[in-house]
């Protein structure tokens, strides 16, 4: 079963442990810098928001890549960054209409998240359950339930 | 090790910025941050000096936690001379700052001298550079930290500042970073405005900066501890839900909740200004005061909380630049700003709330200090003439106008600006400050609370709550239950609680979590976070030798004994109502036992054999 990540800003504390998890995931540090999910805080309202790829089935960076660097991941469904392709051109961070393809100076190559090889990080670390990790099919299963919540199931009884 | 080994050292004279190896040797004496940046400050200056005066410097330090994934790890603290107390102050704060200057490569640093015109100070990575600040003087800690992020074309910037109050050396200033964190008690403002020192700020990117010494042990601890902090009580629904205003009908119904200057310990408003009530519909509005909670770097409490005025409310009505959403009050300041001066407004409160985080000074003391003025205009010592207002208990106008006249440093604001101290000496009643060694008390009264009582008076930056919480004891029995009303077995209870905090505020972690972590829990982290050998024992050892270091120094800046005391009022008026009602703060039976304790002569200085005991 394909899983996704679901995000539910409403439960962001702004913690960045998310971003802590990711960056020592992938590069073994702390330095939040190095995070490809990121939470944006917007001051005046209040709110925090996580914010990372989506993973598009008909990937606008995978198709802008001149060198196939970028590739699916059959079983997870992530759209990967092959390092040892990407020449670093940077065609596929001014294709993703979302900008959550970004380039790393330090290595001269672009990144993006890849679900952690179908154990996210970010997810694992989030405290609040703001980051999850579900059944991509039913990602609005959630909300769904809410409201069957709400349904009246028997109006006689009122 | 977590450490990057690193530290920058500043000189505003000169305008040079060097980088210079962390003292190991130190850092495995003081653990970091409070402990170890007090050490530095030792070494350097001369314990007379004028906190104010350019010999004075003034520290900037991360603790071996700060950056990583422990939860609640990303704190800084300021150390220097107050120039409230003329004590040590080092004052504390969260947000994502401190976490950033670890990413950028340092562990500390240290500012010397003063400038000869505004400057801040620019860090990214390894590049440090004092650069002109004429144009960000005059400005709020909230536009500062705007231009600069503008300026320098970097929304990722950190930045910590000082606002108008510490430009204008209010004695009570703060230092301001992600715009609702402060470093708030002690004046560490000040002493950055007299330094013409506006802001630093940092980005950083280093991978390879530090590590843990033992990852996969770092991590199993840091996990372990974070689900305990999830399945407790207070971290894991309490303060999230009400943050600190969890307190205030709480500490009311001790009979704890000192009020209009402390004349009375409970307030009829009390529940007008909790936490509650910040939950609740207003009949104005019909909106609550409360929007959400949120986190500093790495918490997973999330105590923080977010406000929303009521923009018909008459302190921001036309005011658009506080309609939007702000860091709400938190106990103490609802405390400050409401109880101690009678106002049961939360939006007054929570607008003089906004004005401390927009200009960067400490509610604490600014609320107490209001209360000894509304007092002394209540007692006729102060006149309408000379305030330019009607100072009556309960006036959320007056609180208003203070606020905003301190901010700016106008009219009677220039006065309050001094402190409770200073504007009660000037005015013939040094009794009323409710202070210690200068400093004002936070929001628990000492008749109440008898460890408190202690604590406040021997805190070593004056009275404050966060250097030996014993209201975790006597209110909510953490990790005991103490009648409050007791002397008996303060004395050591307060010496193990000041020895442990010490221990917290030198880690990088926030002293919230010890209402579910004691020590072993954060002794396995510090242990595969640095390596080598961090036992139990030797970690709490630490804290006393820090919490020493402190009382040395204060004893060679020219405090005595003499200072290790509690106001008049609360010594000699007994409580009028509630549990504790008829007593007062029994200070003579407790301090003797303390000295004790604490392995310090009748005169409360460390003896030869604590000091070599001690290592120091």
């Amino acid at each position: 079963m394909q899983k996704s990540l679901k995000i539910d800003a409403n439960l962001c504390t702004g913690c960045l442990q998310c971003e802590m998890a990711c960056a020592f995931e992938h590069h073994r540090t702390f330095t939040i810098a190095r995070s490809r999910i990121k939470v944006f805080s917007f001051e005046k309202e209040g709110r925090k928001v996580p914010y990372t790829c989506t993973q598009c089935d008909e990937a606008w960076c995978l198709h802008a890549c001149p060198v196939e660097a970028i590739v699916k991941d059959a079983r997870t469904g992530a759209k990967k960054v092959l390092e040892e392709v990407c020449v670093g051109c940077k065609v596929c961070t001014i294709a993703c209409p979302f900008g959550t393809v970004n380039y790393v100076a330090a290595t001269g190559k672009v990144q993006k998240c890849d679900l952690c090889s179908g154990d996210p990080a970010c997810a694992r670390a989030c405290p609040t359950g703001a980051i999850t990790y579900v059944d991509a099919d039913w990602t609005g299963l959630g909300k769904m339930r809410q409201w069957a919540g709400k349904t009246d199931t028997n109006p006689a009884a009122v | 090790m977590t450490w990057t080994k690193k530290i920058l050292r500043v000189n505003l004279e000169t305008g040079t910025c060097t980088a210079e190896p962390l003292n190991l040797e130190w850092a495995r004496q003081f653990l970091g941050q409070r402990g170890l940046a007090t050490k530095y400050l030792v070494e350097e200056t001369d314990p007379k000096v004028g906190p104010l005066e350019p010999g004075n410097k003034l520290i900037f330090a991360t603790g071996p936690l700060t950056g990583t994934s422990a939860s609640t790890g990303g704190r800084y603290s300021v150390i220097t001379k107050g120039p409230l107390t003329g004590a040590i102050a080092c004052s504390n704060s969260g947000g994502y700052f401190g976490a950033e200057l670890k990413f950028a490569g340092w562990d500390m640093v240290i500012f010397e001298g003063r400038a000869p015109s505004p400057v801040y100070l620019h860090i990214e990575n390894g590049e440090a550079r004092l650069l002109d600040a004429s144009h960000l003087w005059g400005k709020t800690c909230w536009e500062t930290e705007e231009t600069i992020k503008h300026h320098h074309q970097d929304p990722q910037l950190r930045v910590a500042s000082i606002g108008r109050a510490g430009e204008n050396l209010v004695l009570f200033a703060g230092i301001v970073n992600d715009l609702h964190r402060a470093a708030g008690r002690s004046g560490v403002g000040a002493v950055m405005g007299s330094k013409n020192l506006k802001a630093v700020a940092v980005r950083g990117t280093l991978t390879d900066a530090y590590a843990p010494a033992e990852p996969e042990a770092f991590f199993k601890a840091v996990a372990d501890a974070k689900a305990v902090l999830a399945g407790n009580g207070v971290t894991g629904q309490g303060l999230p839900t009400y943050g600190t205003q969890v307190l205030m009908n709480i500490i009311n119904e001790v009979g704890a909740l000192p009020t209009r200057n402390h004349q009375d310990v409970q307030f009829e408003g009390a529940r007008a200004i909790s936490g509650e009530a910040m939950h609740e519909p207003r009949p104005t509005d019909g909106k609550p005061n409360l929007i959400s909670h949120n986190a500093c770097f790495g918490c997973t409490i999330a105590c923080g909380r977010v406000s929303k005025m009521d923009p018909g409310h008459f302190s921001v009505k036309d005011k658009p630049l506080y309609h939007g959403a702000s860091g709400g009050v938190e106990y103490e300041a609802a405390w400050a700003l409401g109880a101690a001066n009678g106002v049961s407004d939360l939006e007054a409160l929570t607008y003089v709330n906004f004005l401390c985080n927009e200009d960067g000074f400490d509610p604490i003391t600014l609320g107490a200090t209001i209360g000894a003025a509304m007092e002394l205009y209540e007692l006729g010592v102060l006149t309408q003439e000379e305030t330019g207002l009607e100072l009556k208990w309960g006036s959320a106008e007056a609180l208003v106008k203070l606020g905003e006249w301190t901010a700016q440093g106008i009219g009677f604001g220039k006065v309050i600006g001094q402190g409770s101290r200073v504007m009660c000496a000037a005015y013939g009643r040094p009794d009323l400050s409710m202070s210690v060694k200068g400093q004002e008390f936070p929001a628990y009264d000492g008749r109440g609370l008898q460890g408190m009582a202690l604590e406040y008076a021997t805190s070593n930056r004056g009275a404050c709550h966060v250097r030996g919480y014993m209201v975790s004891p006597e209110v909510l029995g953490i990790p005991v239950k103490m009648d409050p009303g007791a002397t008996e077995g303060k004395a050591p209870m307060l010496k193990a609680f000041q020895d442990l905090t010490a221990v917290v505020d030198s880690a990088g972690i926030c002293l919230f979590t010890t209402f579910a972590w004691s020590a072993p829990d954060i002794q396995s982290m510090i242990q595969p976070a640095l390596g080598g050998d961090w036992s139990l024992d030797s970690l709490l050892l630490l804290g006393e030798r820090v919490w020493n270091l402190e009382r040395r120094y204060n004893l060679a800046a020219g405090l005595t004994a003499k200072d290790d005391t509690l106001p008049p009022r609360l010594l000699t008026e007994p409580a009028k109502t509630g549990p504790q009602k008829g007593r007062v703060a029994d200070l003579g039976k407790m301090l003797p036992e303390y000295y004790e304790v604490r392995g310090w002569s009748p005169e409360g200085v460390p003896t030869p054999d604590t000091v070599t005991r001690l290592g120091l």
